[in-house]
């Protein structure tokens, strides 16, 4: 078994989901080969070098300094035509959605995605609005895969260590037919969730505006940063670089309370790799439940001003 | 302007959802079908973008068992002006090279400039299709689209990247695009929109291409897979045991 990891980056960070993608590919067993493209990619390298993998390709092409759809279509084409791996692995990104379809065209090769789970080359993946699972199998003696947020722990990768090498690409300007402006945020980023240990995260269960107070009052007590849900960051109430989900970010701190968050999939793919979940809602059946390691069922505008007063207490 | 907007028919979220007896799909019978909600924004795009530019035409292509024609129609009584459906015999899973390899064999001699379609699916969330497409008809290609700049000299999109972050892209033309839920508001269709709709042409074609290489093998109830203490008593009593499970088991100070 060969497998071929893509490896996602940004400003010399290396992505999360990059980091689990190897530890799933270490769990299906073979040999591992990392792909890294773009100017960042000797530094990206270097932490790779730190991991048992077979080793690290680096593809610095001056026509691909960061992320481009055709770009990273046409190298990742001629990497696989290259070293013939079996599986050709990412994270479940916004970047792998981009992608991955590209190069399942252009080879002919089926893109299998959001997988959490896999045995023996069966995938399993969540259908029907996360309702059920399907386990998917493929015909194909080569398959495109991307995992799920969380599906496999960064924390289990084994480390060992490995080479890289670079990698030339034979590229043509005219294959590149879209062109990116520099990427910018919408309101200036106030938190950097991504690596918060504690965070308090706000659903539309808060009812108004004006009782967000009552999360930052808790969060400032514990220790913690305040996260949101699409619709309060849609409704204004906080900024979206607080919101938390499959358009916001994903998180895996040691606590995520959530206080009045229903628990929809594109929540629940951005905390469910958090350490312990205690979750606070009136209604026995939201699905949040369904991941929470501590279940409140309760009225959180009792519960909360209540809880605070109690801590501050003690 | 031509443009095509790939809308497919799915199980609604409502839904019954009881496993059929081979275990490999639910049994459709039961269920309740609506348009792919991610699809409706796709469509209202398209609409926007011809009445932008001023001329030009939209046309639904959707592929599935005659049922699908339903949401061709909802999408003709918005003011789209005619339909292709790829017709199958209702298979509920199709891979998605399979979907995309008919449904560029039913586009033939059509010569779109823009391609839309949703984000993914709310049955089988493949997420690809409209970018499969585009890669086989050598068109420039862009996901997740929650702002479009296009008219006939020049197609720019906003994409949405994660964590808040965003993206100007420039394509060249012809290209297909996939959109973002919530880029716009889908216009409902007018009482003379659903009249207007019955007249409206849809095609059908026949598959053209059957080779598949991704097989559902089973459908199952996932597993919860972790243990959960339900803390449902008087409020006292409830903040009572969140305050010990904050200072004694997750220590969080
Ligand atoms: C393409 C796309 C991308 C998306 N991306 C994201 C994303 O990144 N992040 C995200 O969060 N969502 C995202 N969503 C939206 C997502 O589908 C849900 O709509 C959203 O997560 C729901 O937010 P919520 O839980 O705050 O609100 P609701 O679903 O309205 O839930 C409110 C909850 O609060 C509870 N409640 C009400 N009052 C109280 C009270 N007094 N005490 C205790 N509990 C109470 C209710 O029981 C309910 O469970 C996305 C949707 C789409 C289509």
């Amino acid at each position: 078994m060969k497998s071929l990891v893509i490896i996602e980056h940004k400003n010399g960070v290396l992505h999360r989901m990059s980091r689990e993608a190897i530890s799933g590919a270490q769990k299906i067993g073979g040999d591992i080969t990392a792909l890294v493209i773009g100017e960042n990619a000797e530094s990206i390298s270097s932490e790779l070098s730190n991991f048992k993998i077979e080793k690290t390709i680096i593809v610095n092409h001056e026509l691909v300094p960061y992320y481009n759809v055709d770009g990273y279509k046409e190298i990742i084409k001629q990497v696989v035509n290259t070293i013939s791996p079996d599986i050709i692995i990412t994270g479940h990104t916004y970047q792998a959605r981009d992608f991955m379809p590209r190069i399942s065209a252009a080879l002919d090769i089926p893109f299998i995605p959001d997988i959490v789970e896999l045995e023996d080359s069966i995938y399993i993946k969540q259908v029907l609005n996360s309702k059920l699972n399907a386990s998917i199998s493929s015909s194909s003696d080569r398959v495109l895969i991307s995992f799920q947020s969380a599906s496999f722990s960064e924390e289990d990768v084994i480390k060992g260590s490995s080479s890289s090498e670079s990698f030339d690409v034979d590229l043509d300007s005219s294959s590149i037919k879209s062109k990116s402006d520099d990427p910018f945020q919408e309101s200036a980023s106030e938190v950097d969730l991504e690596s918060a240990e504690l965070i308090v995260s706000v659903g539309r269960g808060i009812e108004k505006e004006e009782n967000k107070s009552i999360a930052f009052e808790l969060a400032e007590v514990i220790g913690a940063e305040v996260s949101a849900s699409r619709p309060v960051v849609d409704a204004g109430w906080l900024p979206s670089s607080r919101q938390v989900g499959s358009s916001g970010s994903t998180v895996s701190p040691k606590l995520y309370l959530s206080l009045g968050v229903s628990g929809a999939i594109q929540h629940v793919v951005g905390m469910k790799g958090s350490k312990n979940i205690l979750a606070i809602n009136k209604d026995s059946d939201a699905p949040i439940f369904e991941i929470a390691d501590y279940a409140v069922v309760g009225d959180l505008l009792e519960i909360v001003p209540k809880l605070i007063a109690t801590l501050k207490d003690s | 302007m031509k443009i095509a907007v790939l809308v497919k028919q799915v199980v609604g979220s409502e839904s019954s959802l009881d496993i059929s007896p081979d275990n490999k799909w639910i049994d459709e019978s039961n269920a309740t079908f609506v348009m792919n909600p991610p699809d409706s924004y796709a469509i209202e795009e398209a609409m926007n973008i011809k009445e932008k530019i001023g001329e030009g035409e939209v046309v639904i292509v959707s592929m599935g068992a005659d049922s699908v024609q339903k949401v061709i129609r909802e999408a003709l009584s918005k003011g789209a002006d005619r339909g292709i459906h790829v017709q199958t015999d209702g298979t509920a899973f199709i891979d998605p090279l399979n979907t995309a390899k008919n449904i560029v064999s039913a586009l033939d001699g059509e010569n779109f400039d823009l391609i839309l379609s949703g984000l993914q699916s709310d049955d089988t969330g493949m997420g690809q299709t409209g970018v499969l497409v585009g890669e086989l008809l050598n068109m420039s290609t862009a996901t997740l689209a929650i702002e479009t700049d296009i008219d006939s000299e020049h197609i720019r999109v906003k994409r949405e990247l994660e964590s808040g972050w965003f993206q100007w892209v420039r394509l060249e033309s012809p290209a297909s695009i996939s959109i973002q839920s919530g880029i716009n508001q889908p216009r409902y269709p007018s009482l003379k929109g659903i009249m207007g709709a019955k007249k409206k042409e849809i095609k059908v074609v026949p598959l053209s291409f059957h080779e598949t290489k991704q097989q559902v093998e089973k459908i199952s109830i996932p597993q919860k897979s972790k243990e959960t203490e339900i803390i449902n008593t008087d409020i006292d009593s409830s903040v009572k045991r969140i305050v010990e499970i904050l200072k004694s088991e997750v220590k969080v100070f």
